[in-house]
């Protein structure tokens, strides 16, 4: 995308390291001159956000585990300790559990922005691909960090969801065996979710720098998904880009804000503050609402494997979505059929989250199957036939154009 | 150029320099937190102070109780320490400054000066050594009071062979400073409290 | 575009926090209370009261292990002064140990000890208390829901320090069908958490704590106050937060209001 480096070492030093190790002109080619439509809207500041919230995570993270003992007898009582006596300690952990939450929220807005302007599809599938796997990394590093306070729902969340794993046929217990490491979660399950838990945002930070290279190397999808055809249809990431997403990133760390500062316990659930208790079931077991619609999927299929079958399925469909939507037209902006099916599709993962949230029982057992089985009604059928089918709008000629006939 | 656009310009500076330096703030601010979670907890600053009651401890005897961590010396002294120490010139010791938390200003190393006064016989100092922080051994090194074989008082740094003498003052080197004194108060005739 | 926004918000919000309509439990009683809203702070003077009933009452089956006596005199809490604090931790008996001979001894509380449990161990709560232990109150007004419904919580909180005014206040007379089903050593009491049976019995009485103040010490006045002490000792930094908060926020929106006529400057001559 970007052609050879506008970067010329100004003193004998600047040349001479450039020689040698030439990443002043990587950054500078990628983080300030790099080639960006210059038609993008605020949907696409929560990349950037998302890259705040990864780094505000890691450095929260990281202060907490100066306090906290992964051990069962005194985890509970570690981050009390954190809440109630480390000097800013409530401030820090509230914002490593409220991050959590804005992380996803943000992931979210994210992917559906991907979905809706079609930026999945080619040129762009392996960038969607590593972001899919970013994705299922956040799941695992997010599940696995609930678990360490060792409150209640600590505990059987992380009992029911490693249970999952007993529904692979033959092997099943012992690989829930294995990964317990006793009979059950216990105090070798909390150490070792403990080190993966430190040990995946970094990961995930590796994977998020592919992403990001990914992206340079085929260049920004935008609203109108047409290609970039020159110097015309874009503007320098910075100062244009950066300036927008970090205003949009100081909005966004107001929402954020609200909640660590005057709602930081709303997102999380109550019997969490009541230390585990391996003899005694919480009435309601439920996983924090970034994982209710995959919970309710896996609660719509009556049968233990293939519940757990259809829910991993739900999120490694994504990796499919290339291939599944069959249209040559990106951007929802200029398919008229495919943009009500979009948004039918966001109000159903929403009824699969809110079902996901309830008791198993009465009608919500009905809505959940009927919801779950147009999730994949919607990657499997819909999509597919949509594209053959429907008649999109014409496109504008470039980028540049359809910015001037905005304008006007 | 006309004024119009100069004014553009300048308010555009003054623009980016508030944002600039409201950005710049509010990184700052941002690092407080992260960097105060270090400092010692509110139950860490609760437990430092600690009673020790001195009735137990026998002439010519010393105990070591733990107090912020590092250990505390506690000896009781014997006339022949007393006298040792107070034969000692201010002007042979290595440093000359009390390094006694409770006398004010920079008081000479004497041996009143290193006690509290009518309580000679206690002598209460960390058993830090002030080279590298390792713990001196009690009746031990070259000046304590020596009666044939033994030493009683005196005390000498395993580590790097710094030696004290009966009022904790460092006589021999590496170690620069004489054995610091806590801040301390009698509360009963034979108990106090440290910090 | 604007659908997609407003979609997209009212979707992330419904299905943030969404919570169980719980089938069985009566909402708590939806009193109010001085700590509630952005701006509000505890009632010091309600504090003390209610620690009065926490240490003349609850304390006697319940834990509060969390909370550390030098706490009480902390900013943001009940305001007793540092003098106060000694006296009060010296009202209590703490184990401590080993001493010189490895014996573990009795010894009046001081400011930096935790408040000591009434019973050594859970198994021995629970043979005291007919098999069911006193739960630790340090937490208890996080741990429990006044009530339920994802806004609901979001506007009025979740209401666990109404929760414990409500049981507190909650016991009934049972119906003769509620009696006949009610177990041995229970009581009926609707807002319990699980089920309408109860091990505790009414632990309150009208006039049984005086307050120094002078204040009324009906039972519903002395569950007012023990709930807000322990809406304290569960979030004893609710204050601080509050304020650090109010400026935070103040400060991100003069900064996203700069960064938002730069960036418009910036984009001005863009297209």
């Amino acid at each position: 995308m970007s052609g050879p480096s506008k970067y010329q070492p100004s003193s004998a030093v600047g040349k001479w390291f450039h020689e040698r190790l030439p990443i002043v002109a990587f950054a500078k080619d990628h983080a300030l001159d790099f080639p960006t439509p210059k038609n993008l809207n605020y949907w696409w500041t929560f990349g950037g956000i998302l890259a705040v919230m990864l780094v505000v995570q890691i450095l929260t993270g990281i202060v907490l585990v100066m306090h906290y003992t992964p051990q069962t007898d005194l985890a509970f009582n570690s981050v009390e300790h954190i809440m109630r006596d480390v000097n800013y300690g409530w401030l820090l952990r509230y914002m490593h559990m409220n991050g959590a939450s804005m992380f996803f929220v943000a992931v979210y807005i994210h992917m559906f922005r991907g979905m809706y302007f079609g930026s999945y599809k080619a040129p762009r599938e392996v960038l969607w691909m590593i972001g899919v796997i970013i994705y299922l990394i956040m799941m695992a590093t997010a599940f696995m960090g609930y678990v360490l306070p060792w409150g209640q729902m600590s505990f059987w969340g992380a009992k029911v969801i490693t249970n999952l794993f007993s529904a692979i046929p033959f092997v099943g217990d012992f690989v829930t065996t294995w990964l317990w490491g006793g009979y059950s979660v216990d105090n070798p399950t909390l150490n070792r979710f403990f080190s993966l838990h430190y040990l995946l945002p970094f990961v995930l930070a590796a994977i998020v720098f592919l992403h990001i290279w990914a992206l340079h190397v085929v260049g920004n999808n935008n609203p109108t998904g047409i290609n970039v055809k020159g110097p015309q249809d874009t503007l320098p990431f910075h100062p244009y880009y950066t300036m927008k997403d970090g205003f949009a990133i100081v909005v966004f760390l107001i929402v954020y804000g609200l909640f660590v500062f005057y709602g930081p316990n709303y997102m999380g659930d109550a019997v969490n503050y009541v230390p585990a208790n391996p003899l005694v079931t919480p009435a309601h077991i439920k996983p924090e609402w970034y994982y209710l619609p995959f919970y309710a999927i896996l609660r719509a299929v009556p049968d233990k494997l293939l519940g757990v079958i259809a829910m991993f399925s739900s999120i490694l469909i994504l990796l499919a979505l290339p291939w599944l939507d069959t249209s040559r037209v990106r951007s929802g902006t200029y398919r008229p059929i495919f943009k009500g099916f979009f948004w039918v599709f966001v109000v159903v993962c929403i009824g699969l989250g809110f079902i996901g949230s309830k008791p198993p029982e009465g009608s919500y057992v009905l809505w959940g199957r009927i919801l779950a089985f147009y999730y994949f009604f919607h990657f499997i059928v819909i999509l597919p036939l949509l594209g053959l089918l429907e008649t999109p709008k014409p496109l504008p000629a470039s980028i540049s154009d359809d910015v001037l006939a905005k304008q006007k | 150029m006309s004024t119009a656009v100069h004014a553009d310009v300048n308010r555009r500076d003054f623009l980016m320099i508030a944002t600039g330096a409201v950005a710049g703030v509010g990184a700052a601010l941002v690092a407080w937190p992260f960097i105060s979670q270090m400092n010692p907890d509110a139950s860490v600053l609760a437990l430092a102070s600690i009673e020790v009651d001195l009735a137990p401890i026998a002439e010519g005897q010393a105990v070591t109780v733990k107090w912020r961590g590092n250990p505390l010396i506690i000896r009781h002294r014997s006339k022949a320490d007393i006298d040792t120490a107070k034969a000692v010139k201010v002007s042979d010791l290595i440093d000359s400054a009390s390094r006694n938390a409770n006398v004010k200003g920079n008081a000479d190393a004497t041996d009143d000066n290193r006690v509290v006064g009518g309580k000679e016989q206690y002598l209460v100092m960390l058993g830090v050594c002030t080279h590298l922080g390792c713990v001196p051994q009690g009746d031990q090194g070259d000046f304590g009071v020596v009666t044939g074989n033994s030493t009683t008082g005196g005390w000498l740094c395993p580590c790097h062979g710094s030696q004290y003498d009966t009022a904790g003052r460092v006589r021999k080197g590496p170690a620069p400073e004489n054995l610091p004194v806590p801040p301390y108060v009698y509360l009963t005739d034979t108990k106090i409290r440290v910090g | 575009m604007k659908k997609f926004t407003m979609l997209l918000i009212a979707g992330l919000v419904s299905f943030t926090g969404a919570s169980f309509a719980a089938e069985n439990a009566t909402p708590a009683k939806p009193i109010s209370f001085s700590f509630e809203g952005p701006f509000g702070t505890f009632d010091k003077a309600q504090l003390q009261r209610g620690y009065k009933v926490y240490k003349e009452v609850c304390s006697n089956c319940h834990s509060m292990r969390l909370v550390a006596f030098r706490n009480l005199a902390d900013h943001g809490g009940p305001g007793f002064t540092e003098e106060q604090v000694k006296a009060l931790a010296a009202t209590f008996t703490v184990k401590d140990g080993p001493d010189a001979e490895g014996n573990m001894f009795d010894r009046p509380g001081l400011a930096s000890d935790r408040f000591p449990s009434p019973f050594p161990n859970e198994q021995a709560a629970a043979a005291a208390n007919g098999g069911a232990a006193p739960p630790d109150l340090s937490l208890i007004t996080k741990a429990r829901e006044g009530w339920h419904g994802t806004f609901n919580q979001l506007w009025s909180n979740i209401g666990g320090p109404q929760y414990v005014y409500s049981l507190l206040t909650g016991y009934e007379e049972p119906s003769e069908e509620i009696k006949k089903e009610t177990p041995e050593g229970k009581h009926y009491n609707p807002y319990f958490v699980s089920g309408h049976f109860i091990s505790m019995p009414p632990p309150l009485a009208d006039g049984q704590v005086t307050f120094d103040d002078g204040a009324p010490n009906k039972v519903d006045d002395m569950a007012r106050d023990v709930s807000a002490f322990l809406a304290w000792t569960a979030e004893p930094k609710m204050e601080e937060r509050k304020q650090l908060g109010f400026m935070v926020l103040i400060f991100l929106s003069v900064f996203a209001g700069l960064m938002y006529f730069v960036k418009k400057k910036i984009w001005r001559d863009a297209h």
